[in-house]
């Protein structure tokens, strides 16, 4: 499934000329964005990253809102670099959608298509049409601030959707929901962009969002592709902390030696798989076992000495945050951390099982 | 007087009472000298006048008076004049409304009338010059005025003083004379406004002061015409009743009157008496 | 009329929003003392001298007055003119402070103090400076007698040119600060969505301003209608065409005081009702 899903897009862009081909380059002060983008139509890229690490930069870049400094920007074979951002086939979803206050839902999503040369009842009408398809019609009359959060995040959409772009950018889509409606918005959302079929690209430092909308994702971290590929890829093999932390596990980059990966001059990973040269290791927290006193009948491999910095709660679990021979995070139930009379500054056993690490190479 | 046409008067007042306070002032570090020396007056009558005259004087004596002022200084040593110039209207609201002045010199009776009405002269004004109308004209005066009958041509942008001030009520009497029906452009506020139009050459024309000419130097050129001996304005000049420095006051007025005075005053383009 | 008329006048002219939040708020209850105190001090600052006005208006004669069709016709000069100099401002005025506040240039902050200049500048020096550029005689006015025929100066055109140049500045400033404080994300939504920089001004930032210029343009019809430094120097003082109100005053104190407070009420009373009623059909819309 991996392979299909990553495959097919590439195929596609090289067949024709469709879909977004770009290298972005925005240069200012110290900051630098460098980010290549290829993306097929019908196919859904998130830009995942932390917060500064120029997500949104490239997103304005694509719609023509920020100038690159360098690069090329190609839509369904056009070169796109010097049309301003009226006159590019792109519509954009803001991080809080900025509707316009003093227009109502429909007259927000007409603006787009009477912009485009439609006449006030043309553009009215397809106005009437979107909202509709997104099940909005009851609020067409409605200003913006009568709106639910939901219900604006889907004039928005149907307002960039209305122009029928050739390129649809969303700039956290989400983030301005509460955890309740982001549940529903994403899975009507999800709906949505599975039906668009231009290329969609949006930018979002939750994961759970990128996993759930995009087909593919490209991390970004400090203006720079890290990392992009299917969701399950990257949580299965993330090669930077962000992301190891993003999908929640330890990682560690290492020198492999057939089963066991040597982590610098200290500690040693055992692995299952045998490798060779440079590799990243990685295990969830959940797969870590802790110990109060060191345990004799296990065996000594993957045992570690650390020290508790902090405990946190996450969900129904207790999650350590544990330095000493091997940093690393390790989740218990509540019981088990009750046991184990878990403090900052107690001193615990970690292990980890081979079977549970997992080994690639960098 | 009626009570009504006294109220608005009291407004005045109010404004002319703030001036008062600030020239109060002014005027209290360097009379301190004199009115300690007051009580003793035998002291003071070998010494001749002495510390602050205070003179409110009509805004076209302030050339002339602005010199004589300096050479009484130079005259009576430990002296010294202290200057207010203004519109003679508002100059006599701050009188009545109890400014500190010693001297008033006021650019027609009427408002001389106002201060002696309500009891604030020491005896009667005296005129010391009289000022006489003038026609302003471009420099070289392109447009050939040579008679008041000469500004009624409508190809002319003429400028009048308002009448409600004293050069505009003299125009009026001038014109009437003349019997002569002149529409200006515009109706000054006053006669420096008025100047200034013709000395910026928005207008071709404006009836103004001789003095005001004179001052003007040659960025205007005046011309003379018969019917001003109609409207002669006369200009009263009076110590006032509540003067901190009487003695100083009528010798100020002494030297404006005396022949050195009146060269001074001449000069400036006014007329004598 | 009574006083509280004039409170409502006066706070109009401090910019419109402020009645409804103060109408909005607490009341009395919970004002701390070192605020109320100052700003009671403050009304009375502001209340008094006009209530003085009133007390010493002559009544009396005051009826003859409003008869008087010269006293209307500056009344209606002032208006005509105060508007037109407001609509004046309007239309180069906003486009300006849009280019202050979204465009950066270079020498902007210049610009920006330049433009405010004529707050400073004596109303009488602005009169001068108007007549040695736009004058017959004047660095521009030169060429538009020579070109067109027009001259400004002693003209009711002339007198709108001296309102909107010391009004203008108000305007100014209070759509520049209105739309600093707009967020300009806004004109960025529209471009995406196919507006044009124009197009995104008329559509989405102008009305999104409305109320920041409605604010602006009350506070320059105010500072119009008052004007008489600038009018008298450069526009002159005919009865008719250039003779405003505050013009008539003026000349009325000269010579005739009582009849110059009795013109004052008159055109106090015309801008607080026009005012008022400007703030409940217009600003509170907005």
């Amino acid at each position: 499934m991996t392979d299909l899903r990553g495959s097919a897009p590439a195929h596609h862009a090289a067949a024709s000329e469709e879909g977004l081909d770009a290298h972005l380059v925005v240069e200012r002060g110290t900051f630098r964005l460098d980010v290549a983008l290829r993306v097929a139509p019908g196919e859904v890229v998130a830009l995942l990253g932390p917060n500064g690490a120029g997500k949104t930069t490239a997103l304005r870049a694509l719609a023509g809102l920020t100038p690159l400094t360098g690069g090329r920007l190609r839509l369904d074979g056009t070169a796109l670099e010097r049309t301003p951002p009226e006159s590019r086939p792109v519509g954009v979803v803001f991080q809080d959608y900025l509707l316009f206050p003093h227009l109502s839902a429909l007259d927000n999503v007409a603006f787009g298509p009477r912009c485009r040369g439609a006449s006030k009842a043309a553009a009215r009408a397809t106005a009437a049409e979107w909202l509709d398809r997104l099940g909005l019609a009851a609020h067409a009359g409605s200003r913006p601030r009568r709106l639910s959060g939901g219900q604006a995040q889907r004039v928005a959409v149907a307002r960039a959707l209305a122009t029928r772009p050739r390129l649809l950018l969303l700039d956290e889509p989400l983030a301005a929901l509460d955890a309740r409606t982001r549940l529903e918005v994403r899975a009507q959302l999800r709906r949505h962009l599975a039906e668009f079929e231009a290329v969609a690209v949006l930018v979002t430092h939750d994961p759970l969002d990128a996993m759930v909308l995009a087909d593919r994702l490209v991390v970004v971290e400090d203006g720079r592709v890290v990392q992009e590929g299917v969701p399950s890829d990257i949580a299965r093999h993330p090669r930077t902390d962000y992301i190891a932390q993003l999908v929640g596990l330890n990682l560690y980059r290492g020198e492999a030696q057939g089963h066991v990966v040597r982590l610098g001059a200290g500690p040693s990973v055992t692995t299952t798989e045998a490798l060779s040269g440079p590799v990243f290791v990685a295990f969830p927290p959940s797969s870590v076992t802790l110990y109060r006193d060191r345990p004799t009948g296990v065996s000594a491999r993957n045992l570690w000495r650390c020290e508790v910095v902090g405990v946190e709660t996450h969900g129904d679990r207790i999650r350590a945050d544990l330095t000493g021979e091997l940093p690393l995070v390790a989740d218990l139930t509540t019981v088990g951390a009750a046991e184990l009379e878990l403090h900052p500054g107690a001193t615990v056993w970690a292990t980890v099982k081979a079977t549970q690490t997992h080994a690639y190479p960098v | 007087m009626t009570r009504t046409a006294r109220r608005p008067r009291r407004t005045l007042q109010v404004a002319g009472a703030g001036t008062a306070a600030l020239l109060a002032l002014s005027a209290c570090s360097s009379s301190d000298g004199s009115s300690s020396s007051e009580p003793d007056s035998s002291a003071s009558s070998a010494g001749g006048p002495s510390g602050t005259v205070t003179v409110f004087a009509a805004a076209s004596l302030k050339e002339s008076f602005t010199t004589l002022g300096e050479r009484f200084e130079k005259e009576h040593p430990g002296t010294k004049v202290t200057f207010s110039f203004g519109g003679s209207d508002s100059l006599a609201a701050s009188i009545t409304g109890g400014a500190p002045a010693d001297v008033f010199a006021s650019a027609s009776p009427k408002t001389m009338k106002i201060v002696t009405d309500a009891g604030g002269a020491a005896g009667t004004p005296a005129t010391f010059v009289r000022n006489e109308l003038e026609i302003a004209t471009l420099p070289g005066n392109p447009d050939d005025v040579t008679s008041l009958k000469d500004l009624t041509d409508p190809g002319l942008k003429v400028v009048l003083c308002a009448e409600e001030v004293p050069c505009g009520a003299a125009a009026r009497t001038a014109l009437d004379a003349a019997d002569l029906k002149l529409t200006p452009v515009s109706y000054e506020q006053d006669v420096k406004a008025a100047l200034t139009k013709v000395e910026l050459k928005e207008a071709d024309a404006a009836v103004v002061y001789k003095t005001d000419v004179h001052a003007a130097g040659d960025k205007v050129e005046g011309v003379e015409f018969p019917e001003s001996a109609d409207a002669v304005n006369d200009y009263p000049i009076a110590r006032l009743k509540d003067a901190r420095n009487a003695r100083g006051a009528e010798a100020f007025i002494e030297l404006v009157r005396s022949t050195e005075g009146q060269k001074v005053l001449t000069a400036a383009g006014f007329l004598k008496p | 009329m009574t006083p509280t008329d004039d409170r409502s006048g006066a706070a109009v002219l401090a910019g419109g929003p402020a009645p409804r939040s103060v109408r909005k708020g607490r009341g009395g209850r919970g004002v701390p003392l070192p605020l109320l105190v100052p700003a009671l001090i403050g009304l009375a600052f502001l209340v008094v001298p006009l209530l003085a006005l009133l007390v010493r208006a002559p009544w009396r004669s005051l009826p003859d007055l409003l008869t008087s069709a010269e006293v209307w016709q500056a009344l209606r000069l002032s208006l005509v003119c105060a508007t037109a100099a407001t609509a004046v401002s309007l239309v180069v005025g906003v486009p300006l402070a849009w280019l202050l506040a979204r465009v950066e240039f270079p020498g902007r902050g210049l610009v920006r103090a330049l433009v405010t200049l004529p707050l400073v500048l004596p109303p009488v020096v602005g009169g001068v400076a108007l007549l040695m550029a736009l004058g017959r005689n004047g660095i521009v006015g030169k060429w538009l007698d020579a070109w067109f025929g027009v001259t400004l100066p002693f003209t009711t055109a002339g007198v709108v040119v001296a309102e909107a140049f010391v009004a203008m500045p108000f305007l100014v400033i209070s759509v520049e600060g209105t739309l600093r404080a707009a967020d300009p994300r806004y004109e960025e939504a529209a471009a995406t969505l196919g507006a044009s920089r124009f197009t995104a001004f008329r559509r989405v930032t102008l009305p999104l301003i409305a109320p920041g210029i409605a604010a602006g343009a009350v506070l320059a019809w105010a500072r119009a209608l008052g004007e008489f430094g600038a009018t008298i120097t450069f526009a002159g003082n005919f009865p008719g065409s250039t003779q405003t109100m505050p013009l008539a005053v003026y000349l009325a104190l000269q010579s005739d005081p009582e009849a110059a407070v009795a013109l004052s009420l008159v055109l106090l009373a015309v801008s607080v009702a026009v005012l008022a009623g400007l703030r409940d059909r217009w600003m509170r819309a907005a």
